[in-house]
C-alpha cells in the first residue's frame, strides 16, 4: 500500500529543522555555561567557575531557595485542588454554576499574565495581606491548578467508566470506588500535573513580580534583573542548573507514569 | 438509580473547594481592578483614592461612589501612547500567530505522518522545551543575537556581512522570540487533529487524480481547522498581553500594552491607570477568550 510513501522528504526536513530550532539555542546556552572566559562569546576552555560563582552569590541562592519552596507548596495545593476540579467536571454530570466553574478554570490558561498578576495584587492589598512567600504561592496555585485540572480531566475522560461502576455494583460506596479504582488509574496524570505545576511556578516572572513583597525575590525575578543589564556567564550557569532540575523532573514524571499505569498507557505530559 | 448518577453526587461536592478558591482568587480580584481603575491616583500607600470603607457608613459610601471617575479611561483613549500600544499589541500578535501557523503546520504535519512509535517520541521532543523555563529560553536567544554573539560570528565568518548586524532591540528579534516560545502551543493542537485524521481520505483524493497540493488544500487543511482554531487562540490571546519577550528582545521606542501596563504600575506607580489598561485589554480579549473557553470545553467534555 501507500504506507511507505506517506512520509515525504518535505515532512522529514520540516521535522528536522523544527526540532533543531527548538533545541539548538538551549544547547548553546548549556555549552557556554562551562566556558572559562568572562566574555560570553569567546571560548576560553571548559571550566566550572561560573557555577562556583553562583554558589557564592548569596542573593541568588536565597532567590533560588524561595522559588523552590514556592514551587513545591503551590504545586502540591494545585495538584489537590486541580484534581478535585477535574473530578467534579468529568464525573459530576450537571450542577448549578458548572459553566462559570469551567470558565474560571479554562480562562487562566490563556489569560495574559499581566492581568492575572495585577488583579491578584490588588486583592492582596485590599485584604491587607503581607506580601511575600504566601501571596506568591497562592498566586501560583491559582494559575497552575487550572493546568492540573486539564491534564487530569483529559485522563478521566479517556478512562473506562464501567470500572468504577463495576466497583459500585460490587458494593463499594462512591467514595470507596473512587479511592480504590479511579484514583490509582489517574495517579500518573496527577503526578504529571504536579510536575507541570512545579515547572510553571519555577518559571513564572510576571505574576511573581506583582504579588511578591520587598526582600523576597524569586529566582526568575533575580535572573530578569540581571539579564536586563546584559549577558553574564553566571546566568548561563544558573539557567543550566534550572534546565537540569527540570530535566530530572520530566524523567521522574515519565517514569512515574510508566510504572503506575497499567497496560503501558502513559499519561500525556500536557 | 444508575451507578453513574450515584457517583455524580459526591463528585459534585469535589467542586466546592476549587470553586471557592477560583472565585476568591480569580473572579473577585477583577472587581478590585475595576474599582481601582475608576479611582484617582494619589501619592500614598497604596497609591490610589478613594478607598471604600464600609465601616464609615452610608454617607461615606455615597461620597466614595461620587468620587469614582472614568478619567483613567478617558486618558487611555485620548493619549496616543496607549492607543498605539493596543494597536501594536494586536498587530504583533496577529503577525506572530500567522508566522507560528506557517512554521508550526509543516512540523505538526510531519509528526502526524511519522510511524506510530516515532510519533510519541516526536511529541515528547516538542513538549520538553515547553517545560523548560520561558525566561531561560529568551535569555538563550540574547546569547546568540547579541552584538558579538554566535549569529554575527557565523555571518562574519561566512562573509555574508562585513560588520556585525544589530539583532537585539529589533522587531525581528522579538518575532523570533515569540515564535520560539509559542511554537509548542501551536504544534500540539495541530498535531492532535492531524493525527486523528483518516489517511484513507487523502489517499482517496490522490487516487481520484488530485495532485498533492490540491489534496492538501481540499482535504487535509479543511479537516484540520479545529486544530488550527485552537492553536491560533492558544497563541494569539497570551501574545497580545506579552511582557517579557518584547521587553527583552524588542526596541524601546514602541511598546506593547503589557509593557505599558508594567511601566505604569512599577515605574510610575500609577495603579489606577494600570488597572484601567488591564480592563481595556480584557475587553479587547473578551471575544477570543470566550471562543477559546468554548473550544476547550467541547474538547474536554465531548463524551
Amino acid at each position: 500500500m501507500r504506507k511507505s510513501s506517506r512520509l515525504s522528504r518535505f515532512n522529514i526536513a520540516s521535522l528536522a529543522l523544527g526540532l533543531a530550532f527548538l533545541y539548538l539555542p538551549i544547547l548553546i546556552l548549556v555549552i557556554y555555561s562551562f566556558n572559562d572566559s568572562r566574555l560570553v562569546t569567546v571560548w576560553g576552555g571548559w571550566s566550572l567557575r561560573w557555577y562556583r560563582e553562583f554558589f557564592n552569590d548569596r542573593a541568588m541562592i536565597e532567590a533560588a531557595w524561595m522559588s523552590l519552596r514556592v514551587a513545591v507548596c503551590s504545586a502540591t495545593i494545585a495538584a489537590l485542588l486541580g484534581t478535585l476540579a477535574a473530578v467534579a467536571l468529568s464525573r459530576g454530570e450537571r450542577f448549578r454554576g458548572r459553566t462559570l466553574f469551567s470558565g474560571m478554570l479554562y480562562a487562566p490558561l490563556v489569560m495574559p499574565e499581566v492581568i492575572t498578576g495585577l488583579s491578584l495584587l490588588l486583592l492582596f492589598v485590599a485584604l491587607n495581606a503581607e506580601r511575600g512567600f504566601w501571596t506568591v504561592t497562592i498566586a501560583h496555585t491559582t494559575l497552575t491548578m487550572c493546568f492540573v485540572a486539564v491534564v487530569v480531566q483529559s485522563r478521566l475522560g479517556s478512562l473506562d467508566r464501567s470500572l468504577e461502576e463495576a466497583a459500585m455494583d460490587l458494593g463499594c460506596d462512591p467514595v470507596r470506588a473512587f479511592v480504590a479504582v479511579t484514583l490509582p488509574l489517574i495517579a500518573p496524570a496527577i503526578v504529571a500535573g504536579w510536575m507541570l505545576a512545579f515547572t510553571l511556578s519555577l518559571d513564572d516572572l510576571v505574576i511573581a513580580s506583582f504579588t511578591t513583597g520587598p526582600g523576597s525575590a524569586t529566582l526568575p525575578i533575580r535572573i530578569y534583573s540581571e539579564v536586563r543589564l546584559g549577558v553574564k556567564p553566571e546566568i548561563n550557569a544558573i539557567c543550566t542548573l534550572v534546565i537540569a532540575l527540570i530535566a530530572v523532573v520530566i524523567v521522574i514524571a515519565s517514569l512515574a507514569s510508566k510504572l503506575s499505569s497499567s497496560r503501558g498507557e502513559s499519561a500525556a505530559p500536557l | 438509580m444508575s451507578a453513574r448518577r450515584i457517583f455524580a453526587r459526591p463528585a459534585r461536592f469535589a467542586a466546592i473547594a476549587p470553586y471557592l478558591w477560583m472565585a476568591l482568587f480569580f473572579l473577585v480580584p477583577f472587581g478590585f481592578v475595576l474599582k481601582i481603575s475608576l479611582s484617582q491616583t494619589a501619592i500614598a500607600q497604596p497609591p490610589y483614592l478613594p478607598v471604600f470603607d464600609l465601616a464609615a457608613g452610608w454617607t461615606a459610601l455615597k461620597a466614595a461612589f461620587a468620587a469614582l471617575s472614568i478619567d483613567n479611561f478617558k486618558l487611555l483613549v485620548s493619549d496616543e501612547l496607549y492607543v498605539f500600544a493596543y494597536v501594536r499589541s494586536l498587530t504583533v500578535a496577529a503577525t506572530a500567530t500567522a508566522l507560528l501557523l506557517l512554521i508550526g503546520y509543516p512540523i505538526a504535519y510531519g509528526m502526524a505522518r511519522l510511524p506510530k512509535r516515532w510519533q510519541a517520541v516526536a511529541m515528547v521532543l516538542v513538549i520538553v522545551p515547553f517545560w523548560t523555563s520561558f525566561l531561560i529560553r529568551i535569555y538563550a536567544w540574547i546569547n546568540i543575537l547579541q552584538h558579538d554573539g554566535l549569529l554575527n560570528q557565523i555571518l562574519l565568518a561566512l562573509h555574508l556581512v562585513n560588520q556585525p548586524v544589530v539583532w537585539l532591540s529589533t522587531d525581528s528579534a522579538m518575532y523570533l522570540g515569540i515564535v520560539y516560545s509559542y511554537l509548542p502551543f501551536m504544534i500540539l493542537p495541530l498535531y492532535a487533529t492531524l493525527a486523528k485524521m483518516e489517511p484513507a481520505l487523502e489517499e482517496a483524493a490522490a487516487d481520484l487524480g488530485a495532485p498533492p497540493l490540491q489534496v492538501f488544500w481540499l482535504v487535509t487543511f479543511p479537516l484540520s481547522l479545529p486544530g488550527v482554531g485552537a492553536g491560533v487562540l492558544l497563541c494569539f490571546i497570551p501574545i497580545v498581553g506579552e511582557f517579557v519577550i518584547p521587553d527583552l528582545l524588542a526596541g524601546s521606542n514602541s511598546l506593547m500594552i503589557g509593557q505599558t501596563l508594567w511601566l505604569e504600575f512599577f515605574t510610575n506607580k500609577d495603579w489606577p491607570v494600570a488597572s484601567a489598561a488591564a480592563i481595556v485589554l480584557l475587553i479587547v480579549l473578551l471575544a477570543p477568550l470566550l471562543l477559546y473557553e468554548r473550544l476547550q470545553r467541547r474538547q474536554l467534555e465531548k463524551r
